[in-house]
């Protein structure tokens, strides 16, 4: 079994946060992710059966849409997944090897696929789903949140972000270190009252969604013409205008 | 604790380029990286004023449709039977003989018996120019079944139009509506647009049948019944007219509200706008109790009452007009509630909420401006209520006149062009109506048109009819039928090339365009009329030569195939000309260059143009000596002009490449443009931002830069005058009439104010047997049938369900996941099911495009496209059914020729347990006339790492 690293005096807590609230679902993260990701550094991300029946492959971010209710309390979420990076992950602690493992330094959560066994304990631990077997390596991989992008100094700093929030075309997506209460991510949760997922199951997930929000416009009554009175507009129309 | 080797810093590749997406219409810069001379990554430009760095999922798949095994290879030539797919490859030389040799035997005859269709094309500045210099008035490209009816009706009313013509002000606006969207128009621009909405907690109201995607994050959402859009905006007009909630400044200043309107029933001259010696409409000034010219500055002018002319004559202000169709009973939310499936109190909330966000929360910018009238204003006065409206609108039989309601909804409160509202993206606005009327009565000796043959018809005059009123063009555009198509109607072109009533064609040209599948109404028929053989046994239609980069269904269809590249693989001009990237901030225009040398015997279709232009010594293609002007669609784009100064490229003219707009040509202006990222864009300055219709700075800026070539104010039409050109002809006057069997539906449906019918197929079919409406949506990771070769995006959406609402299900005895048969009067398709709730309960719908031909797009025979995914095509007719004489009208809107595909009507049932769990229609499979070989397992990436 894998123990979980100390924390670290003035370690990072890196994670993202979700916003369900400008979502829609658009699917663009996703494949952003893969198409960084099949080159990057759990190179390559493969796709079975590509053009034919149950074309399937390794995705580190799916994207799902559920209903909630009907008629004018009705919703429906966009909802997208991937690694929560836990501060207590269960996927490490259960792995065999040690190749399933969080980093002091930042809390990323990752697989050392060379010394991975492809036992799937892993994914069996953990509860959101967000392990990706190879089944063509034999090997687990999941979201690095772009490690290769994030520390890449190859790369100009405004581009150091994950893959799925450079490219969420409704800024729903955001990275940065909870760690931090002045970062953007935990002004976000703070302000817009963030949520883990299920944390009732005791693995403090690091990603953060923010809830669906409903704007409205409190505004009176229009006035209504009755019968054959004068309305409104007549009145309106009175006044003299210029040209 | 072992720790794995991470390479932090790897560089993404050792090459960049920045170009153009293709992956849909929104053309968003991209930056792509190469390893090794091939793909590695596809990111947004964030320097691009479209995506501002952002990309969507299609556009990052890009690499998959660049590798897709459904990619053609070499030049086809059928040898087999049309349509079982027999082809011999062959070299370039021996395809371009053969199409240069046809064309030039048509054209020598009747260049009209060419057809030249082109699909989403983005280079129609260059294909609508072939057509018209070739001198065949049958060009058109997709947007005639596309979204006419939003272009006509804007570029009619405000002189712009939704989505390429326009765009909400997204940095202001407080309300935002939404009507029935489509969400490919616009796809990242707009999820940018919404992200800033929300982050400022503007109101989001999205108006539709269904909740998907933007619907989603809407803060209110409207399940509106299809087809009923135009009432309930017709509602929210009578609600705030009622209340007197209106912007009269606006519309006095800025539109021709206050315009008299001549009241003589039955004369030749009733309905058109009285004018004075020199031709200016009038308007009724109160200060001096006479009729003054409308547009002067500081009259007094009335909007009600009954004036008598100098004349003699009686008239009326347009928005007497107006005012009294909007106010009838019919139109009270009361009575329009049950018809829109919309609560009559819904209706007067959302237009309370309207007034109170344009009235109370107005926006004001500091920022002084000069109208038209010489007018300085200190400050930039807003509505901050922005609407977008798309498919949903268009895709019916009544949405020109439903757009035209919007637009009218919008002049009412002052938010055209205003801050907070929606505004015109640069080169727009345009005079109304814009441009050349449609060329194809005159021909120059040269053999071209007069003008190109798509344009904008101002009166009776300009329609491409004969002596008996009949249509000239295989499309039927621009006849009484369809008066203002201003995109052509191509959905009709195989039915009536097929048909031959009016005119025959001999070859049917097409560019990217799926005919015979997802772009036709009917693809079984379409299927059919293709092979459709002469007692002779030649084919009815002659001679089919097809563009097109990938295996479509199309292919085995086609007499000649001409591989087209993929869109890393060429140069191409996202074009000022044509439909350029410009914003509300100011013009912009864009290229694609070739990121990639293409590994197959293709060529870009525009250097293919060009080159049979040059062996056609087609005008303008070729110099006096009957030498070709241009080497490539790349030279052609630098160096044609169009008028003098003005060519396909806005930016980086002039010898020195520092003229913006008009300017000679650039021999470095290629190059300029990929130093800049593959875009050029002209910032306006601040005072030129808004109120573009009456700004004079800004009106003066456009026409020194080409963009328009007058300055004049562009005045607003709530009445349309052109309109009433059309009804009066229809009423008996004038030397072009409609024949009569038209008449009562042209005088009906060209009325110069908005109207709501119930849409027209839906009165034709028996609504107690196909009680429910039946439409799709186009899914935002997909693409038509681009998306579906894509290995990444088919792992998305690779089968498609008919959406039923639950309770709807219920009553029908459906379970989600049961088969079911959809059947309209046209036919039938079985499918799956899958319940939902956030839908209106008279509705179904399914994602358009999903559903393949067995084989087609190299895909393998059981893949779920073609097992499980279907086309509600199939249910659909590009006809209505026929009168008494056998005559079939198109299944269109009377005013543009729109296709109507969201007017169908259908029944469900449920399947009986015994049938086959597969969707029907099953043509028989496909197979490319290449080799395929699918991986069993794809790793691309996997060489990045080494």
């Amino acid at each position: 079994m894998t123990s979980l690293p100390e924390p670290q005096p003035g370690g990072k807590k890196l994670g993202l946060v979700i916003d369900l609230d400008t979502c829609v679902g658009c699917h663009a993260c996703a494949v952003n992710c893969k198409e960084w990701n099949t080159g990057g550094h759990h190179a390559p991300l493969p796709d079975h059966n590509p053009y034919g029946k149950e074309p399937h492959g390794v995705w580190f971010n799916r994207i799902h849409s559920y209903e909630a209710g009907c008629g004018s309390t009705s919703k429906t979420v966009n909802f997208p997944r991937s690694c929560l990076h836990c501060e207590t992950p269960q996927c490490v602690t259960v792995c065999p090897t040690g190749a399933s493992y969080k980093r002091a330094e930042d809390g990323i959560v990752l697989v050392n696929t060379d010394i991975c066994i492809g036992c799937k304990l892993c994914s069996w631990a953990c509860p959101y789903g967000a392990r990706e077997f190879d089944e063509d390596q034999g090997v687990m991989k999941k979201c690095t949140l772009c490690i290769d992008r994030i520390y890449n100094e190859a790369l100009p700093e405004a581009e150091r972000e994950p893959a799925c929030v450079a490219t969420c075309p409704s800024r729903a997506r955001h990275f940065g270190d909870f760690n931090d209460p002045d970062s953007k991510v935990s002004r976000l949760v703070a302000e817009r009252g963030g949520v883990a997922l299920m944390p009732e199951l005791g693995y403090a997930p690091v990603n953060r969604y923010l809830p669906p929000r409903k704007a409205t416009i409190p505004a009176k009554p229009l006035e209504r013409q009755h019968g054959g009175s004068v309305n409104a507009l007549l009145k309106m129309l009175d006044m003299v205008l210029s040209r | 604790m072992p720790r794995d080797q991470i390479e932090y810093s790897q560089a993404i590749g050792d090459q960049v380029a920045y170009t153009t997406c293709y992956m849909c219409a929104c053309r968003c810069g991209i930056k792509v990286h190469l390893k090794d001379g091939r793909l590695r990554y596809i990111e947004g430009n964030r320097d691009h004023p479209v995506n501002q760095g952002v990309l969507c999922a299609k556009g990052s798949a890009g690499i998959m449709n660049v590798l897709s095994p459904a990619r053609l290879r070499k030049p086809l030539k059928r040898v087999g039977p049309r349509g079982a797919g027999e082809f011999a490859e062959i070299e370039w030389d021996e395809a371009m003989a053969i199409v240069a040799e046809r064309l030039r035997r048509i054209r020598e005859t009747d260049p009209n018996q060419l057809a030249f269709f082109t699909g989403r094309d983005q280079s129609q500045s260059l294909t609508g120019y072939f057509a018209q210099m070739f001198g065949t008035m049958n060009f058109a490209a997709h947007g005639g079944f596309c979204t006419v009816n939003m272009a006509a009706a804007g570029l009619y009313s405000v002189g712009g139009a939704f989505w390429e013509f326009g765009e909400p002000d997204w940095d202001h606006a407080k309300l935002f509506l939404m009507i029935g969207i489509a969400e490919d128009h616009d796809s990242n621009p707009i999820k940018l647009g919404l992200g800033k909405l929300k982050e400022r907690g503007a109101k989001v109201v999205a108006v539709n049948p269904v909740r998907t995607g933007y619907a989603a994050v809407a803060d209110e959402f409207v399940a509106i019944t299809p087809g009923t859009d135009g009432l309930f905006v017709f509602a929210l007009i009578h609600c705030l007219l009622e209340s007197g909630k209106v912007d009269l400044e606006f519309l006095v200043r800025y539109t021709n509200a206050h315009y008299l309107v001549i009241d003589a029933l039955g004369a030749a001259d009733h309905g058109l706008f009285a004018r004075d010696g020199e031709g200016r409409a009038l308007a009724w000034d109160r200060a001096t109790g006479a009729a003054a010219p409308a547009e002067d500055a500081g009259i007094n002018p009335q909007l009600l009452g009954r004036y008598a002319l100098a004349d003699g004559r009686a008239a009326r202000p347009a928005f007497a007009l107006f005012a009294e169709r909007f106010l009838a009973p019919e139109y009270a939310p009361e009575a329009v509630a049950a018809t829109c499936g919309v609560p009559a109190e819904t209706i007067r909330r959302i237009a309370a909420e309207i007034a109170e966000i344009a009235f109370n929360q107005p926006v004001v910018l500091e920022q002084p401006w000069t109208d038209s009238n010489g007018r300085r204003h200190e400050t930039m006065v807003g509505r901050p209520v922005a609407i977008h409206a798309m498919r949903g609108i268009s895709a019916h039989s009544n949405g020109f006149h439903t757009c035209r309601a919007i637009h009218l909804l919008q002049m009412l409160i002052g938010a055209v062009d205003t801050p907070g509202s929606w505004r015109y993206k640069s080169p727009y606005p345009k005079p109304i109506p814009a441009g050349p009327v449609p060329g194809g009565k005159v021909r120059r000796e040269d053999g071209s048109l007069a003008t190109p043959p798509i344009g904008f018809p101002k009166g009776p005059e300009d329609l491409l009819v004969d002596e008996a009123g009949e249509p000239m063009r295989i499309d039927r555009a621009f006849s009484w039928e369809a008066p203002i198509a201003v995109h052509g109607l191509m959905h009709l072109a195989i039915g009536e090339a097929h048909a031959q009533t009016h005119q025959k064609i001999d070859t049917l040209m097409i560019y990217m365009a799926n005919v015979a599948w997802n772009s036709a109404m009917n693809p079984g028929d379409a299927m059919q009329m293709l092979t459709d053989q002469n007692e002779d046994g030649s084919y009815r239609i002659p001679f089919v030569v097809l563009s097109d980069a990938f295996f479509s269904e199309t292919v085995p269809y086609a007499d000649l195939v001409l591989p087209d590249t993929t869109y890393l693989e060429r140069y191409d001009c996202i074009s000022l000309l044509d439909r350029p990237i410009g914003s509300a901030h100011g013009p912009a225009d864009a290229i694609r260059v070739p990121v990639l040398k293409p590994d197959r015997d293709v060529r870009p279709f525009q250097d293919v143009l060009i080159d049979l232009a040059g062996r056609l010594r087609l005008p303008h293609f070729v110099d006096a000596g009957g030498k070709p002007l241009y080497a490539s669609y790349a030279d052609y784009i630098v160096r044609h002009e169009r008028k003098p100064g003005v060519g396909p490229l806005a930016g980086f003219r002039g010898a020195d490449g520092k003229v913006v707009g008009r300017g000679a040509p650039n021999p470095d202006q290629l190059r300029r443009y990929e130093a800049n990222r593959s875009f050029w864009r002209h910032h306006l300055p601040a005072e030129q931002l808004y109120f573009k219709h009456s700004n004079r700075a800004y009106l003066e800026g456009a026409k020194a830069m080409g963009l328009i070539d007058d300055a004049s104010k562009i005045t607003l039409q709530l009445y349309s005058e052109t309109l009433q050109k059309f009804r009066l002809a229809a009423e008996g006057h004038g030397a072009v009439q409609p024949p009569e069997r038209l008449r009562k539906r042209v005088a009906r449906y060209m009325d110069p104010l908005p109207i709501w019918y119930t849409p027209i197929e839906e009165t034709l079919v028996d609504r107690a047997r196909y009680p429910l409406h039946a439409i799709t949506q186009r899914p935002m990771a997909m693409y038509h049938s681009w998306g579906s070769q894509n290995a990444w995006l088919r792992q998305i959406l690779s089968e498609n369900r008919l959406y039923v609402n639950r309770e709807t299900a219920a009553r029908h005895g459906i379970a989600d996941e049961d088969w079911v048969r959809v059947e309209s009067r046209k036919g039938s398709v079985r499918c799956r099911a899958r319940l939902m709730d956030n839908l209106n309960p008279d509705t179904v719908w399914t994602w358009n495009a999903i559903g393949k031909r067995s084989g087609a797009w190299t895909l393998d025979r059981d893949a779920p496209e073609a097992r499980t995914g279907f086309l509600l095509n199939h249910v659909i007719s590009e006809y209505l059914p026929p009168d008494e004489e056998g005559r079939r009208l198109s299944n269109s809107d009377p005013v543009t020729g729109q296709a109507a595909w969201f007017d169908l009507t259908v029944s469900i049932t449920r399947c009986e347990p015994d049938e086959p769990e597969v969707t029907a229609p099953q043509p028989e499979g496909l197979k490319a006339p290449f080799e395929t070989r699918h991986p069993a397992v794809l790793r691309f990436g996997e060489e990045a790492r080494r």
